[in-house]
């Protein structure tokens, strides 16, 4: 599949703000499911430098803009051909080990009721099958929070999400990482872009989605939300150990001012896209 | 000092001079010292004890004097633990070898606290992560040390260490001209060029050291101000530095300055808002990504911490055989693990006989020191470990040395330990000597100054 991203994020400052410094973690990762076409990151006005591949396979950059600062736009555009995998991320060069994602952070911490729940989703899944048991888990998590938007927050943490039984992506992310640690597979919370299409479910074409590391596979995709495994609909961009560790941009504005944001996402099926722009011709 | 009724051969240039010193005399020196620390402004809490920053840590005037050869055997262990702590660091952001051949628990390091997975995969230049090892050891035999705890972040306390030196020699200058006593002094030249050693690979020219404080408010704000001026760098808060394309940046009155290498004072949480504790006031946003990519160095590194904690120090003996291929010349304190079932019964059937910390505790608090604790203490304690065992590590009460020292009735025996500063740049150095803490307390164990410990000098007679 060939998938066109667009992806355009505004950050006002008022009054502006004396500096600002960005991560990004805004490249597609290399492995055997995407292979990135053309893609441009733009943030105007900014100096960009300090550019590395981390341990865990993600190209970082890092951008900064010298004050007064009203406004920072990174534009992020790509075309990436993708192919089905059922989820797993196969050819991913990675050196942090999986063991390291056994350990929760304050999103991921598993409270009484997370441990009950995966237990209860494991019951009669035998021991040795990680796979079942991963998506035992999937399952249940799924089950567990329905997706609503506009009920929790960017702070919400998993143990929170999974007693108001509602959320979005991040919220699903967050929970099926905690139940898979509780039962001690490793678990990381991915970002990328999903192609929603028109089948009607509830998407959000920038995305988040859970890895299960199951060993003699590698790490497995698992997307609560949607009920599946990631496919040739998912770009995968980036991970780390909950929503703020994989953000695709974090910064630090240095100021008074008061920030606003606005996102604008479209994923869109390439050959769709030029099936359609043949009909009309 | 004495071996038996003889005077060890170390101490016998202070024998005469200690005995002869009228009390009037020794009150007046005593006095004296105070004074001066006072003067100078050294008076910080060591060891991340907190307290006021205020507080005079008490000078004992009686040094504590190592042998040449009991020095060079000292000064072996301590290099190659040294050697050995920071090639575990590189495995374990690297390969995993030592995880891989079952030789340490990988539970034990990658689900560490101190362990950061944003540094995998990185070579810090000249593949040292700890470059200031201070080693913690108390002796108990003439030919017998123990390692007590490794700390491979930021150590604390070599400015006593410099300033005791300083202040016995102004007080007793015919001492040091009548013993040949190896020097110190040096430390901050060296320090400097181990920074200097490490410089990133995109560093050009002559490298910029600074050290990073979070601030004067800090217990050791004082160390880090001295460190600065003896060193001759910049001292900077993380709001002095910024970061733009691939470096980091000083600002200056004459515009930015490209800064190559920071000893920094601050933990690991607080370096960088974009990769660690976005809350943080204290770092640099940014840093760790021109860490990463070769523009700065970052002294200790990002990540060392999971070499020194007290779960991993009972493998650090491993780490020598299995990096290095040699016998540890020094010994650890036998240690028994809560978090082993086998070890957290033994702990509680002998606690009385037990010394027992916690796993992430510092600075003497949260122990439970079994020969002086009451049966009611003792019960407390045992509902805790039995409530969390894997917090706490027990360990046996050693027999430790003692050093001659002024006390209101004359000179009297009290318990010391050592902390010597190893240096491990493109070289591994070691000055002669450390900072010696003492019980002041008689029978006390606890050195640490919050608990009614000092500090005196420490002797390194020259060959």
């Amino acid at each position: 599949m060939r998938l066109l991203v667009s992806h355009e994020t505004v950050y006002r400052f008022d009054p502006p703000m004396k500096g600002v410094v960005q991560s990004h973690r805004l490249t597609p990762s290399q492995f055997e499911g995407q292979t990135v076409i053309d893609w441009s990151v733009e943030v105007e006005g900014a100096t960009r430098g300090a550019a590395f591949r981390d341990g865990a396979g993600d190209w970082v950059e890092t951008v900064s803009l010298l004050g007064p600062v009203e406004e920072v736009r990174v534009i992020v555009k790509g075309t990436v051909e993708t192919v089905d995998l059922a989820g797993v991320l196969r050819g991913h060069r990675e050196t942090v080990p999986p063991e390291a994602y056994l350990r929760p952070t304050h999103a991921t911490w598993p409270d009484a009721a997370v441990k009950v729940l995966a237990e209860e989703a494991l019951e009669g899944v035998a021991q040795d099958e990680i796979l079942s048991r991963a998506h035992a888990l999937a399952k249940a998590v799924s089950e567990a929070i329905e997706y609503t938007p506009g009920e929790t927050e960017a702070t919400t943490t998993a143990a929170e999400a999974l007693a108001l039984g509602r959320g979005v992506c991040q919220d699903h992310t967050h929970a099926l990482i905690a139940v898979a640690q509780a039962s001690d597979i490793p678990a990381r919370y991915v970002t990328g872009y999903l192609e929603s299409g028109n089948d009607g479910a509830a998407h959000e074409a920038s995305h988040a989605w859970a890895e299960l590391f199951v060993a003699g596979l590698g790490w497995i995709g698992f997307d609560a939300a949607n009920k599946c495994c990631p496919d040739a609909r998912y770009v995968r961009l980036g991970s780390g150990h909950d929503a703020q560790g994989a953000a695709p941009i974090r910064g630090v504005a240095s100021g008074m001012g008061i920030e606003a944001m606005e996102v604008d996402v479209s994923v869109v099926d390439g050959d769709r896209a030029a099936g359609q722009s043949q009909t009309q011709q | 000092m004495y071996d038996g009724s003889d005077v060890r051969p170390p101490y016998r240039g202070l024998e005469g001079w200690s005995r002869d010193m009228p009390s009037e005399l020794k009150a007046m020196k005593q006095s004296e010292a105070e004074a001066l620390f006072r003067r100078i402004g050294i008076t910080f809490a060591v060891y991340g004890e907190g307290g006021s920053p205020d507080r005079l840590i008490p000078f004992d005037m009686f040094p504590r004097v190592f042998s040449a050869d009991e020095w060079h055997r000292l000064e072996r262990g301590i290099k190659q633990r040294a050697r050995a702590l920071n090639a575990f660091l590189v495995d374990v952001y690297g390969r995993g070898e030592i995880v891989k051949a079952g030789r340490i628990p990988g539970r034990l390091v990658y689900q560490n606290e101190a362990y950061e997975t944003a540094v995998c995969g990185f070579v810090p230049p000249k593949g040292v992560y700890s470059h200031i090892v201070g080693i913690d050891l108390v002796r108990t035999g003439p030919d017998e040390f123990f390692v007590l705890e490794d700390n491979c972040r930021t150590p604390s306390g070599v400015s006593y260490m410099l300033e005791n030196r300083e202040i016995m020699m102004r007080m007793f200058p015919q001492l040091f001209q009548h013993n040949r006593i190896a020097p110190v002094e040096n430390y901050p030249g060296l320090l400097r060029r181990t920074l200097a050693s490490v410089a990133p690979r995109k560093c050009e020219g002559e490298p910029r050291v600074v050290i990073l404080t979070p601030g004067h408010y800090n217990s050791a704000y004082y160390e880090h101000s001295f460190l600065a001026d003896m060193m001759g760098v910049e001292l900077v808060e993380g709001a002095d530095l910024f970061v733009e394309g691939d470096y980091c940046w000083m600002r200056t009155t004459e515009g930015p300055k490209r800064v190559d290498v920071i000893y920094r004072r601050i933990d690991d949480a607080f370096i960088d808002p974009l990769c660690f504790r976005p809350d943080s006031m204290l770092g640099v946003a940014g840093l760790m990504n021109v860490y990463r990519s070769g523009g700065v160095t970052i002294c200790s590194a990002p990540g060392a911490g999971v070499a020194d904690d007290k779960a991993i120090y009972t493998f650090v003996p491993e780490m020598v055989r299995f990096y290095l291929g040699e016998e540890p010349i020094l010994n650890n304190v036998p240690t028994w693990q809560c978090a082993k079932s086998d070890d957290c019964k033994y702990v509680l059937e002998h606690l009385p006989e037990l010394v027992v910390k916690e796993v992430h505790g510092s600075g003497g608090y949260g122990m439970l020191v079994g020969p002086k604790a009451d049966r009611s203490t003792i019960d407390i304690f045992a509902e805790k470990i039995r409530e969390k065992p894997w917090n706490y590590i027990a360990q046996p009460t050693l027999a430790l040395s003692t050093c001659p020292t002024f006390v209101d009735e004359g000179i009297a025996p009290r318990h010391v330990d050592l902390r010597p500063y190893c240096l491990v740049g493109e070289q591994i150095e070691l000055v002669p000597g450390g900072l010696t803490r003492v019980a002041l307390k008689e029978g006390s164990l606890v050195v640490n100054s919050s608990q009614g410990g000092g500090v005196k000098d420490t002797w390194v007679m020259a060959e």
